[in-house]
């Protein structure tokens, strides 16, 4: 391992500008001759438009337009879409409604928007916007989930009967049911998996420029994906053909999957900034982030697992209600199916598993990828099950979990996937010693001491990643393949630019991309930069999500780098005079094997643009490569991590006093910014867990619409964090990534919920557990004692 | 409008405000100062945060003509353009204390009070406890805690410069 290759914790490159202010987000982006949007919403969750009078705001000082969804029909600007098809049970395709990037007819969410305000301030845009008047028609709202297929349940679309976008189900439902009839014993449970507002600091933002020499459309935006958004926006919005419209997203100020979808303001800030013939700028605030960035989560689930007498799980099954909002959003579809039937196994040999989702809608924010995105979920139902099932036999939970572990591999769940590699016993081992599981009982009694419960929390998490084989992918419904490119460029210099389909937004793949391009190449890392975000600039590319740039990214990236060697190779005999077969390329330099003969990298990266050595019929000059890299597997990142908690019985009050996570994340490019991503993904689980909860009243409004209702997880919230890591490299993948974006926010939730249990005595505890909810689980178990 | 004059990292500015132009506002838009951000309309998640005679403030809470001939530090004003980072930069670059970077600015000015008010030597706790105002959804706050505590340290005989 070189000072800055694979493996090396190199401090990151892109800092220097984030440190210093220097950073360049969408709102830093200013236009000449830029104005100002400002999107009026739905007051209502459901009600009729029945007219909407502008007049009055049009007239006001500096309004450039007032814009309607009657106005963006009759422009024929398309519907937003979901780009994977999912199949019901029945055979039939899932219901996928209208969604216009402005309501038109009807409103369905609180933050629907019905109207938009061009002006050339934003004050003045808001003040006009106060001037609209909409005539609204009431109509009752639908929130809940588990009422959404009710008879007599509001319904939102004359597409979806009974709200009902589909009924999945996978797996084999016969082999289950024969699994319990014989089952010694059977664990059954109900949950809701909480829904989440994703709150990436920085908030959506979208610049549209229209120029009109050349009739092209140019949108700033605060993206995962440029190309997938211009490819939506192209094909399917209709704005303009691909080729004429150009997606920047600069740095862009986290993710965490709400920035992957197309939504309404960049389609309207692009379509009316060529009517306006201006460029004009949008940027959400905090509480219209809270009413349109889409939400995650939101199930409603009933599992059962069945035991044989040994403590060997033989069956599973599972019945969700998945609420994906009042559209759908543009993976919504995927998430609580193939993101989350799929992983169902967890670590674990299960025989016969089966799964039903129904997906329906409500008059909620639109519900789509969240970090995890269904394997949090999935993740949550196993390791709940497997922990309550553990304490009803009187079985070490971390005993039942090694006597289930899957031992060889491949494995072949019964739910498609093909785990490939994995050492679950070693990552539970090492936790087990990291957290003094075995000191456990004495710091359970310390705790007695000073009147607090102890309790500890397991969660041997597995997921998915790598996303994903588009052959695979493609026989499940999706629209795209999800490879990746990339394209490595060497100067004459000898420095190197590579061109990347994904996209960073705080993964730091400026540094870790250079990393590997360095190492490979036997060069410095200040000589390679990374290019990305820019659909001018970089070729198509897929984006950043499901913890997929280093297992897909990064391997496009090896892909093109074996190009770049075996041409410079070329280059290389024709200057050293020796067969290709000879040279030899080493640390940067090529040397014709056996001799002292060689040529330093920079030499072969000149000669190759130069051409002096070799004619052009023979070898083509120049050194730059491109490379599309579609995987063979999903990688299969799993872990153990246990969250120990003290509860003040009196208060209800949680504290996490310890935090031990062991991941096996394959090849680790820079254990620095693997670690640093564990971190954070246990911090969005913590608050899962115990903090954050969207709800929605029975009229449909948000009540926890702002970061004072909302509660993000603060520093005081958290725990030191001891992370570790086992490897067992990927062998789907040339340089063995799995990938480590999601894990901790796959893994924490159900940790901190099983150590509560434990700590409490009872397994009756919803997310978040909020020292009330707590306090009350902590009571009610009181009173069932108290009634026996 | 309103007339209003600062000093901003060292140099007199002036401008003529709406009268209900933030401080956030003026930098960023006025004074093309983007390394100011803004995360929230409701004062929790401190990316905003700047130095005003020497406190942090949130920057996104207060009209311009409020501090009328106060004395800012933005994050641009931490160090010389080309020289050394402030230690605190330095800090959270060396400790990994940032991902998106998108709070960073609003991190390190309030660490910098920190250390102004609570001393070179602080711990877990406090460092913990003082960073109610700042909300950061990409570190899990592990490494913003070890770099505020060496940036302290670091931070001894510093001199801030007057860009």
């Amino acid at each position: 391992m070189s000072a800055t290759g694979i493996g090396a914790a190199v401090r990151r490159k892109e800092d220097q500008r984030f440190v210093t202010g220097k950073g360049h987000y969408t709102d830093d982006v200013s236009r000449p001759g830029q104005c100002h949007a400002y999107f009026l919403r739905s007051p209502h969750a459901h009600a009729k438009i029945k007219n909407i009078d502008s007049e009055a705001a049009a007239a006001m000082p500096g309004v450039l337009a007032v814009l309607t969804g009657a106005d963006l029909a009759a422009d024929k600007i398309g519907n937003l879409i979901c780009g994977w098809m999912i199949t019901s049970k029945d055979g039939s395709q899932m219901k996928m409604a209208p969604h216009p990037a402005i309501a038109h007819g009807k409103a369905n969410y609180v933050g629907d928007p019905v109207a938009v305000v061009v002006a050339e301030t934003l004050p003045q845009a808001k003040d006009a916007a106060e001037k609209v008047k909409v005539d609204y028609d009431l109509l009752p709202a639908l929130c809940d989930p588990a009422k959404a297929q009710d008879q007599g349940a509001p319904q939102i679309h004359e597409v979806a009967p009974r709200n009902t976008i589909y009924q999945w189900h996978l797996g084999d439902a016969k082999a289950v049911e024969a699994a319990f009839k014989t089952a010694r014993h059977v664990t059954k449970l109900d949950f809701i998996n909480n829904r989440l507002v994703p709150n990436a600091i920085e908030p959506r933002a979208a610049i549209g420029e229209y120029d009109a020499g050349s009739e092209s459309l140019t949108l700033w935006n605060t993206t995962q994906n440029p190309h997938v958004a211009r490819l939506v926006m192209s094909a399917f919005v209709g704005l303009a053909p691909e080729h004429k419209l150009r997606v920047i997203a600069p740095d862009v100020g986290g993710g965490f999957g709400s920035k992957i979808f197309i939504y309404p303001e960049e389609v309207v800030c692009l379509w009316a900034a060529r009517k306006i013939g201006r460029p004009i700028k949008w940027v959400a605030e905090r509480s219209e982030a809270f009413l349109t960035d889409a939400h995650g989560r939101d199930h409603v689930t009933h599992a059962e697992m069945a035991f044989d007498p040994d403590g060997k799980v033989t069956g599973l099954r599972v019945k969700t209600v998945a609420n994906l909002g009042a559209y759908m959003s543009t993976f919504s579809s995927s998430v609580p199916t193939y993101l989350y039937g799929t992983l169902l196994s967890g670590q674990y040999e299960i025989p016969a598993i089966y799964c039903e989702v129904d997906a329906v809608y409500t008059n909620t924010v639109p519900v789509d990828a969240y970090r995890g995105a269904g394997r949090p979920e999935a993740t949550f139902v196993v390791e709940r099950l497997i922990e309550v099932g553990g304490r009803q036999m009187g079985v070490d939970p971390a005993d039942l979990r090694q006597k289930n572990f899957i031992k060889t591999f491949p494995h072949q769940t019964p739910v498609i996937m093909i785990y490939d590699a994995g050492d679950y016993h070693a990552s539970l081992k090492k936790a087990l010693e990291l957290a003094d599981y075995a000191g456990l009982a004495k710091r359970k009694r310390e705790s007695v001491r000073h009147d607090k419960l102890r309790g500890i929390g397991f969660s041997t998490y597995i997921e998915a990643c790598g996303i994903a084989p588009s052959q695979a992918v493609g026989s499940l419904g999706c629209g795209v393949g999800l490879w990746e490119s990339a394209e490595v460029r060497v100067n004459p210099t000898g420095t190197v630019e590579v061109l990347t389909g994904c996209h960073q937004h705080g993964q730091g793949h400026e540094t870790t991309f250079a990393q590997v391009v360095s190492e490979r190449l036997g060069i410095p890392l200040e000589n390679v930069s990374v290019v990305h975000g820019d659909t001018d600039k970089v070729q198509f590319g897929m984006g950043t999500y499901g913890s997929r740039s280093g297992a897909v990214g990064i391997s496009a990236i090896v892909k093109a780098l074996d190009k770049i060697e075996a041409k410079a190779k070329k280059v290389a005999a024709h200057m050293l005079e020796a067969a290709e077969g000879d040279i030899v390329f080493e640390d940067g330099k090529f040397t014709v094997a056996g001799t002292d003969k060689s040529a330093a990298w920079g030499e072969v990266a000149l000669n190759a643009y130069i051409a002096h050595k070799f004619a052009g019929q023979e070898l083509e000059p120049g050194l730059k490569e491109g490379a599309f890299y579609d995987p063979t597997n999903f990688t299969f990142p799993a872990g153990c991590h246990i969250c120990e908690v003290e509860v003040d019985p009196q208060t209800g009050e949680s504290e996490i006093v310890a935090w031990t996570a062991v991941d096996d994340f394959g090849t680790v490019v820079n254990p620095m910014i693997v670690e640093g991503q564990v971190h954070g993904g246990i911090a969005q689980g913590v608050g899962q867990a115990l903090l954050e909860g969207a709800i929605y009243d029975k009229d449909g409004q948000l009540v926890t619409g702002s970061l004072m209702d909302y509660c993000m997880p603060r520093a005081q919230d958290l725990p030191a964090l001891k992370v570790e890591m086992t490897k067992t490299a990927a062998p789907s993948n040339p340089l063995g990534i799995k990938g480590c974006g999601e894990a901790g926010a796959i893994a924490a939730p159900v940790a901190v919920i099983n150590a509560i249990t434990d700590a409490i005595g009872t397994e009756d505890l919803p997310m978040p557990a909020t020292p009330q909810a707590v306090w009350r689980a902590l009571q009610k178990a009181n009173d069932r004692r108290t009634a026996a | 409008m309103t007339a209003v004059a600062l000093t901003v990292n060292g140099k007199a500015v002036t401008g003529d405000v709406d009268p209900r132009t933030l401080l956030v506002q003026f930098l960023r838009e006025n004074l093309r100062l983007t390394g100011t951000h803004v995360g929230c309309d409701t004062s929790q998640c401190g990316a905003c945060v700047v130095h005003v005679n020497g406190k942090a403030i949130k920057s996104c809470t207060v009209f311009v003509w409020q501090i009328e001939g106060a004395n800012i530090t933005t994050i641009e004003g931490l160090a010389e353009p080309n020289g050394p980072l402030h230690p605190m930069q330095e800090a959270f670059r060396e400790h990994h204390g940032l991902q998106c970077g998108y709070c960073t600015p609003g991190m390190i000015m309030t660490a910098i009070d920190m250390v102004n008010r609570k001393g070179h030597e602080l711990d877990d706790p406090t460092i913990r406890h003082e960073l109610e105002g700042n909300l950061c959804r990409c570190t899990g706050y592990h490494n913003i805690v070890k770099a505020i505590a060496a940036g302290a340290k670091a931070m001894k005989g510093h001199v801030q410069v007057q860009s």
